[in-house]
């Protein structure tokens, strides 16, 4: 297809005018009368039985109408949350309600729910609340959960491991038995909270005699909310109706569905009211799912002159109290570690363990910033180990253009790339020969100044539908329906559900592009199960490839049932109509041409009609793309420690990023932005952290720490194109590719500061108090 | 016991009964139905609810609507006059300032109060000035542009004020 005008320009986005000025609709800011409170009572302890909840005061308190514990309401539950394959199908998992009945195995962990007439009346009389437990010993650290005689989460599974699986390609052995250089390293991937700025938030509406419900929730999934809420409640899907308004932020964090979703609807259709829950922050930091939680034990085969051979390694993923609905994803890095290297052997294991702590589930990239931190780390280890440059590591390393498309040791198929175009890029951009130069001088003054480089590959675009079924356990596609109405102006609905991304208006772009409508005449909708077919929803950077190729077809019908009926108009035949800039007319006669207008008119007139052509001019496209898509790019960070506090400045940050054709780079930017300095919050800052009591230590915003705007430089950003060939519009993703690149740069970066004093890795996050220990333990500093 | 307050925001004079422990940000979106003032956490670090009050930009979560009684507050609805966005509204629109624009009523008010101590800050000053404040999508990078974009147009805005006499004599 021709990219022109529209494909491509950096367009303001149409979302904004209403967040600015504070007449956006998040789930609290509805107008709602009538409304019921819902709050939560979590559990206080970590593991423990429910002996017994006296509510009898609790229900005398103001304004309370009523109060459920767990077991008053584990009857009306005809299912448990769901939990999908994500990658791991050997795994076992209790079944899991929204709510405890009779043990309790996370602090957090609702117990039981109050309703009264204010948040602040349902608050005061869950403080009346008599809950006895029984405490049992809390399972916190991974290796002790699963050492014989560990206290055990769920009895009927005997243990509390849920897998113990190997992934493998190639010949480790012989790899191993090759190399010169053989390294080993435990490489942590700290516990993060997602944090986004909007806690959760649900209003639930139930109709009796239509036993019809119908649900706000601050989700990035409202079609699957539709069907598990059918599920668990036993209503027909059809009478669900399940709307995602304006959603302040996911980062995978409002990718399942949730106990609160289920209660909330639960508690309106037995009161027969409207019920409406808010999440503050203190319950979010222990609610809402928790991300990576991953120790690696990683052995390397490489040989002298910088050449990976193998890599075996083991991920311990603790998936908490239970398996979160995505939960086991994380292991996707598994079938990930190779990245864009030419690997001869992989050999991976994956251990998933319960443990008594909130669950963890997809976070930002969600087992791809996993494996790209180990494949990452691991050639700066050999780089370390062997005392070639960390680039030229790298670049001996890549597959190369001419293997492309390459088959990975996992089976996988890559789609388009050049990785050494990005790498070269951003070293240039660096002038990485003088800056080494500079790096020496600055050691000799005693300076600690760190180079850290990382060159991802991502997978994103779920899904091929095939491959994603076997993997992940559902089929995804992409959906769109265009629909021109008598006037001419279109209805766009998609199947993604934007949280933040902004897809109205590149979805709008490629509409406007393809049948050359104003782009003010497409109106974008989403996230209202009530107005289109199922959407599969939004995370894993799939939407702009696939949603957004949905559009594009949508597009392609409605122009080819336009030509038809414009042949049929100006009396031709249709192969001599040309259409373009919503205009058709006959070859070689533009002046006597019919517009797109003057065509939906005539679709809604059926004697205007051909012969047999049904009217409308309305299409729907499900598209199931043949392949996944392969963004990949290179960071560089360049990072000085301060030798008096152990302070990280990161002093410059460039990132070169293909992620195949931008159909609005003003966006594309903007998540590139956005996902670095998550990113580089797990690698300088965030740390969710337990005691050994199992209770959350970082349960405020106090403790946890997200990075604030005097924390991060001005990212350098540039692009490179490698249209994806799985797809017409040639679009890859970039929701998550600054998050899966940045955290390793910045380590890597971290690392290379401290390498005179002898430091391989460093547990995340650097903090300042971890680095000046490094710096000084014996004393003083080492210069 | 319930305590009277009366304030005014953007212009308007509400008055209400509260109970003492109502937080300013309560009183703003469910006693004044401004809903535009958001909350994001229970401790004071995030800035979504930040407002101005008698010249001041405070976090309404850490103020009770008691001690705003006489206050003149301004919220982010307060900002644009009919459809004109004040410099700072469309600064961030047209930087790409704002993702999933939770943060970004407390951002901008805390930017305008930045602003107005500070006409024209460094882009180290406009990070420090917005520390308070957090954003989670868009790593702070447009809207350090978007606060340098308003403080130009804001600064030709007050030129031209200042000119104004002067062309007419």
């Amino acid at each position: 297809m021709a990219i022109s005008t529209l494909i491509g320009a950096s367009i303001k986005r149409r979302e904004d005018p209403e967040l600015i000025t504070g007449t956006g609709g998040f789930v609290d800011d509805l107008p709602q009368t009538g409304l019921v409170h819902m709050y939560v009572v979590r559990s206080t302890e970590p593991h423990a039985r429910i002996l017994g909840i006296d509510t009898a005061r609790a229900r005398q308190a103001d304004g309370v109408l009523a109060v459920f514990t767990g077991k008053e309401l584990a009857s009306e539950f005809q299912s448990p949350l769901p939990v999908t394959v994500s990658f791991v199908p050997e795994k076992k998992y209790p079944p899991h309600y929204p709510i405890a009945t009779d043990r309790v195995r996370y602090v957090g962990e609702p117990v039981a729910i109050v309703l009264a007439q204010s948040r602040a009346a349902a608050e005061d009389a869950a403080e009346r609340l008599d809950i006895r437990y029984e405490s049992l010993p809390p399972v916190v650290d991974m290796e002790k959960a699963i050492a014989p005689g560990a206290p055990v989460l769920h009895d009927e599974l005997g243990s509390n491991l849920a897998y113990d699986v190997k992934r493998a390609g190639g010949d480790i052995e012989a790899a191993f038995r090759d190399a010169d250089v053989r390294i080993s390293q435990r490489i942590r991937q700290q516990r993060l909270i997602p944090v986004a700025v909007e806690p959760r938030g649900v209003v639930a509406d139930y109709k009796p005699f239509a036993n019809a419900l119908t649900v706000w929730s601050s989700t990035q999934i409202p079609h699957f909310v539709k069907v598990w809420l059918a599920v668990i409640l036993g209503i027909p899907e059809s009478q669900v109706r399940v709307v995602a308004p304006d959603v302040g932020g996911g980062f995978g964090s409002k990718i399942r569905v949730y106990p609160e979703e289920v209660l909330a609807a639960l508690a309106s259709r037995k009161l027969g009211r409207r019920v409406k829950w808010i999440e503050d922050r203190s319950e979010n930091m222990k609610a809402t799912h928790h991300g990576r939680a991953q120790i690696w034990d990683v052995e390397v085969a490489a040989r002298k002159d910088g050449t990976v051979l193998g890599v075996r390694a083991t991920q311990y993923l603790d998936l908490g109290a239970y398996c979160s609905q995505f939960g086991t994803f994380q292991a996707i890095a598994l079938l990930l570690i190779q990245g864009p290297y030419k690997l001869q052997a992989w050999d991976g294991r994956g251990i998933g363990v319960y443990t008594n702590k909130t669950p963890t589930d997809a976070y930002r990239g969600a087992g791809r910033p996993e494996a790209t931190y180990i494949i990452e780390r691991v050639m700066d280890l050999v780089a370390q180990a062997t005392g070639v440059d960390p680039a030229a590591v790298r670049r001996k390393n890549f597959i190369r253009q001419e293997e492309q498309p390459f088959t990975s040791l996992m089976g996988l198929t890559y789609d388009s790339g050049d990785y050494s175009t990005t790498l070269d890029k951003a070293l240039e951009m660096v002038s990485y020969q003088q800056l080494r130069k500079e790096q020496a001088e600055k050691r000799k003054q005693g300076k600690h100044v760190g180079i850290g480089l990382s060159t991802y590959l991502e997978i994103c675009g779920l899904g091929p539908s095939v491959a994603t079924t076997a993997a992940a356990g559902i089929g995804f596609w992409g959906m769109a329906v265009l629909n021109l109405h008598f006037t001419g102006k279109a209805t766009l609905v998609i199947g993604s559900s934007p949280h933040g991304q902004g897809h109205e208006t590149p979805f709008a772009q490629i509409v406007a592009e393809t049948l050359g409508l104003p782009l003010e005449d497409i109106d974008v909708v989403h996230g209202d199960t009530a107005i289109g077919p199922m959407g599969m929803d939004t995370y894993g950077s799939r939407s702009a490839s696939v949603d957004g190729t949905a559009v594009y077809l949508s597009a392609v019908k409605v122009r080819e049932k336009a030509r038809k009926i414009a042949a049929h108009l100006l009396e031709a035949a249709e192969e001599d109509v040309v259409y373009e800039n919503g205009k058709a007319y006959v070859k070689g006669s533009p002046t006597k041409a019919v517009t797109i207008q003057e065509i939906t008119g005539a679709a809604f007139q059926p004697h205007r009609l051909p012969a047999g052509m049904e009217g409308g001019l309305d299409e729907t496209t499900f598209f199931n793309p043949p392949n996944f898509v392969w963004p990949f790019g290179a960071h560089i960070a360049v990072v000085e420690i301060d030798d008096e506090t152990g302070r990280v400045q990161i002093q410059r940050y460039v990132a070169v990023d293909d992620c195949g054709t931008r159909l609005n780079p003003l966006i594309v930017d903007g998540q590139i932005h956005g996902g670095i300095a998550q990113g580089i919050g797990q690698a300088l800052f965030e740390d969710g952290v337990y005691g050994e009591d199992g209770q959350l230590k970082t349960g405020t915003l106090v403790d946890y720490l997200i990075p604030t705007a005097s924390d991060l430089p001005m990212f350098e950003t540039e692009s490179l194109v490698t249209p994806s060939p799985t797809n017409p519009l040639g679009v890859k993703g970039i929701g998550e590719a600054g998050t899966i690149a940045s955290t390793a740069a910045v380590m890597n970066a971290v690392a290379d500061a401290l390498s005179p004093f002898g430091v391989k890795d460093i547990d995340m996050p650097a903090s300042p108090q971890k680095l000046w220990h490094l710096m000084h333990k014996n004393g003083g500093s080492k210069r | 016991m319930r305590h009277r307050v009366a304030m005014t925001i953007n212009g308007t004079q509400y008055e209400h009964e509260v109970e003492p422990r109502t937080l300013l940000v309560y009183y703003i979106r469910e006693q004044a139905g401004l809903t535009g003032t958001h909350i994001g956490c229970d401790t004071s670090s995030c800035g979504a609810c930040t407002v101005e009050m008698d010249g001041h930009s405070v976090k309404s979560c850490t103020v009770f609507a008691v001690q705003a009684d006489g206050a003149q507050i301004t919220t982010i609805e307060g900002l644009a006059v009919g459809s004109q966005l004040h410099p700072l509204q469309q600064a961030f629109w047209d930087e790409h300032g704002l993702q999933c624009g939770y943060c970004t009523p407390g951002m901008i008010m805390a930017a305008k109060q930045l602003l107005e101590r500070n006409p024209k800050p460094t882009e180290q000053e406009i990070r420090l000035g917005i520390e308070g404040n957090l954003c989670r999508c868009t790593g702070y990078q447009n809207i350090v542009k978007a606060i340098e974009t308003a403080a130009r147009t804001m600064a030709a805005q007050a030129g031209k004020e200042v000119k104004a006499p002067a062309a007419v004599s």
